[in-house]
């Protein structure tokens, strides 16, 4: 993948970013001044396809963002660069959407 | 240029040969310049001493030094700025360039990595019956001309953190004056040298610290001429 389409995911993966990180900063300050237990919390997720497509699309966006950062972190602090470190990358791009998706499908199901 | 009244100051050379710092004391004058003081040196205490300059008024770039832990012209810095309050002055080579001897550096890495960014113009291979009109006023020749005065003395390529830590970065110099011809209607490589300024190692490489714009002598803001290469490079938008 050429370094301007990387540069664009980066910054387009960051917009969304800003904004979930947002929503869910602001819906979990008012779940916890609203007194709710984490069972009353997922009561009102469960089954609510919004907050999966909601934190799906988190997940997915951190899995897009954090790779091409740490890419970066580790050719300029490191020198590891190069297709052993892009591969490297993607796996971990891989592990944190599983893991993230993971995460969304427990608040849902 | 008189002393004043046997005052003096010290400077704080760095020597390649024994790999320290060796102090100096040289006579304080008024309106005196970095570059006025290395020069007293090498003439009147120590003849081995190496540095460069050539034309000591701040237009062919050879003479820049890491002065108190800035990277700037001597030529053009007077001490007292340097080192405000009769402070020691502590005289350094550029950083992120190979030393040659005490403060002098090879620029060569600087100019390898202008020419890797296509940062030279290129005649279209057809040329045209007549001149190509450039009115002054438009955005494009506008923003070559923003950064068309570098004199290349390295001083923002030794201030950029990113060309310290990857070594195949091309630099903010480069980097701008590739954005100087790209924004030339006479030049005939624009797509070769977005793809040059595009690649692992080019302007997508920028953290925009904004440190070069911070050092650049001349005022020049390289930083945006990188931001310009990457919304050419990465959205085809032009000035």
């Amino acid at each position: 993948m050429s370094e301007a389409r990387l540069f664009l995911l980066q910054r387009g993966s960051a917009a969304v970013l800003g904004l979930c990180v947002a929503v869910h900063l602001v819906t979990l300050v008012l779940a916890v001044q609203a007194g709710l237990s984490a069972e009353a919390i997922l009561g009102r997720t469960r089954g609510q396809f919004g907050w999966l497509v909601f934190y799906g699309l988190f997940a997915a966006a951190a899995a897009v963002h954090a790779p091409i950062g740490l890419r970066a972190v580790l050719r300029e602090t490191a020198g590891w660069k190069g297709q052993g470190a892009d591969l490297a990358l993607l796996a971990f791009g891989a592990l944190l959407l599983a893991a993230g998706w993971r995460a969304a499908w427990a608040v849902f199901a | 240029m008189s002393a004043d009244a046997g005052e003096t100051l010290t400077a704080r050379i760095w020597r390649s040969g024994p790999g320290r710092f060796q102090d100096f004391r040289v006579p304080r004058r008024a309106n005196q310049t970095v570059l006025d003081v290395v020069t007293w040196i090498q003439r009147r205490l120590d003849p081995t001493l190496g540095y460069r300059f050539a034309c000591r008024v701040g237009m062919c770039g050879s003479c820049a030094m890491t002065v108190n832990g800035v990277p700037r012209w001597t030529c053009r810095t007077r001490v007292e700025r340097a080192a405000p309050g009769g402070e020691a002055l502590e005289i350094a080579p550029l950083r992120n360039l190979p030393p040659i001897k005490d403060l002098a550096v090879d620029m060569t890495p600087l100019f390898e990595r202008w020419q890797k960014a296509l940062g030279r113009f290129v005649p279209p291979v057809e040329q045209g019956n007549d001149f190509v009109v450039v009115p002054p006023a438009t955005p494009a020749r506008r923003a070559a001309d923003a950064g068309i005065e570098c004199i290349g003395c390295g001083v923002c390529h030794a201030a950029c953190d990113l060309a310290a830590a990857d070594v195949e970065y091309l630099g903010p110099a480069a980097l701008n004056r590739a954005w100087t011809l790209v924004n030339d209607a006479r030049d005939g490589a624009q797509l070769a040298r977005i793809a040059a300024v595009a690649a692992a190692g080019g302007a997508f490489a920028c953290h925009s610290h904004q440190n070069c714009q911070a050092h650049c002598p001349k005022g020049l803001n390289p930083t945006a001429a990188i931001s310009g290469l990457k919304r050419m490079a990465a959205l085809g938008s032009r000035p």
